[in-house]
């Protein structure tokens, strides 16, 4: 399963550069003046990212390093073992709903220390890729127009991340293996 | 909420260490772990600029609308309540289809667009409607072709194949996405019985389904 769909995914973003340049330009589009200032936006982004990616790290180096993690490991592994989570992941889950670029400190965390091809490392690269900012969505959203009683959103909108975890894990298995 | 969630990490870190005897090693790990966030966020600079200055042109190219045209007749009978040709659903449609594409900044200010749009047809304006829960539950499940972060840190970390998890992470959401569509349909289900037997006024039912 995975050399076939790993061949047609290795093509989704070469094909969508193309596909995107093509329609631009036939659009007459100056292409080179657009990449520069959506790369402008893209350093501007980055630079802002630093101070969260920094936040993270410290936090996380310090729980794992401290023997924390271990500790919780010992005593959450029961229920992470008979799910199949391995327990690195386990921040990623407390953290994702909350904010994105902590996330991405989280997951750079992960690959760093498990390796990127790792079942750690690409479990968190599936669980990253599959999930959203549930509180930011929410409270962009919401607030935007003013309401203030959500109906069943939030508790139904963290269920799917909940449920989007426990999918993850499974269509990691599926392509990947242990 | 984040907050303490930080701050408790660091402090059960540091009370631990200092039970345990390895308090000397926490000044050295905070710095260590300082250096190693700065040196990780100017790797995925790179990573990130090359796809803004790409998204721009995808964006300027059109894709956008094309995506969300294609995307607006399947989202449609998500929404009963909207009434055909209402200006929520080619909204909702690009905003989907920004996320799907994986152009998160493009996302935003089309969701705002309709959600605004959604709240004209709002009687309770304090109050969502249930065409916005399921709005906000599509796009925070919302499944994404080009889940570019998550490419993006492992390229940087030196992945065999980063963009292996796009089949994975496009399956999980998928799932997770049908699974909340159907679990929000007996939600607004058990309201609309509520409404019926009229035991109690529950704002935000409107009298549009």
């Amino acid at each position: 399963m995975m050399t076939a769909t790993a061949q047609v995914t290795a093509l989704i973003v070469p094909a969508l550069v193309v596909v995107a340049l093509l329609a631009a330009l036939l659009r007459k589009v100056d292409v080179f003046e657009e990449f520069v200032r959506g790369a402008g936006e893209g350093v501007k982004l980055s630079l802002q990212l630093i101070p969260y990616i920094v936040a993270i790290f410290v936090a996380v180096g310090l729980f794992r390093e401290s023997g924390v993690l271990t500790v919780l490991t010992q005593w959450l592994s029961p229920v992470l073992t008979w799910l199949g989570f391995p327990v690195d992941v386990l921040p990623l889950m407390i953290i994702r709903p909350f904010n994105n670029a902590a996330a991405m400190g989280v997951v750079a965390d992960i690959l760093s220390t498990r390796g990127p091809d790792s079942f750690s490392g690409r479990l968190a690269s599936v669980m990253q890729g599959s999930s959203e900012t549930t509180f930011y969505v929410l409270t962009v959203y919401l607030g935007a127009v003013g309401i203030k009683r959500s109906l069943h959103a939030l508790p139904l909108c963290l269920l799917g991340d909940l449920i989007g975890y426990l999918a993850a894990l499974w269509a990691t298995v599926l392509f990947f293996g242990r | 909420m984040l907050s303490i969630i930080w701050a408790g990490m660091i402090i059960l870190a540091v009370a631990y260490a200092a039970v345990t005897g390895g308090a000397e090693e926490i000044t050295t790990v905070l710095f260590a772990q300082a250096a190693r966030g700065v040196t990780m966020a100017l790797e995925v600079m790179s990573i990130i600029t090359v796809w803004f200055g790409l998204s721009r042109i995808a964006a300027k190219a059109g894709l956008l609308p094309a995506f969300g045209r294609l995307i607006a007749p399947l989202i449609r009978p998500l929404f009963p309540g909207v009434p055909a040709g209402h200006p929520a659903i080619p909204a909702m449609g690009m905003n989907l289809a920004a996320n799907l594409l994986g152009l998160a900044n493009a996302a935003t200010p089309f969701g705002l667009e309709a959600m605004r749009a959604l709240q004209r047809l709002n009687p309770l304006p304090r109050t969502a409607t249930p065409a916005m829960v399921t709005f906000l539950v599509l796009n925070s499940a919302c499944a994404t072709l080009v889940p570019s972060t998550a490419i993006a840190l492992r390229a940087n970390a030196g992945a065999q194949q980063p963009s292996a998890i796009i089949a994975p992470a496009f399956l999980a959401s998928s799932v997770a996405l049908a699974a909340v569509l159907i679990i929000d349909r007996l939600w607004r289900w058990r309201y609309r019985r509520e409404k019926v037997a009229g035991s109690r006024s529950r704002p935000g039912k409107g009298g549009r389904r």
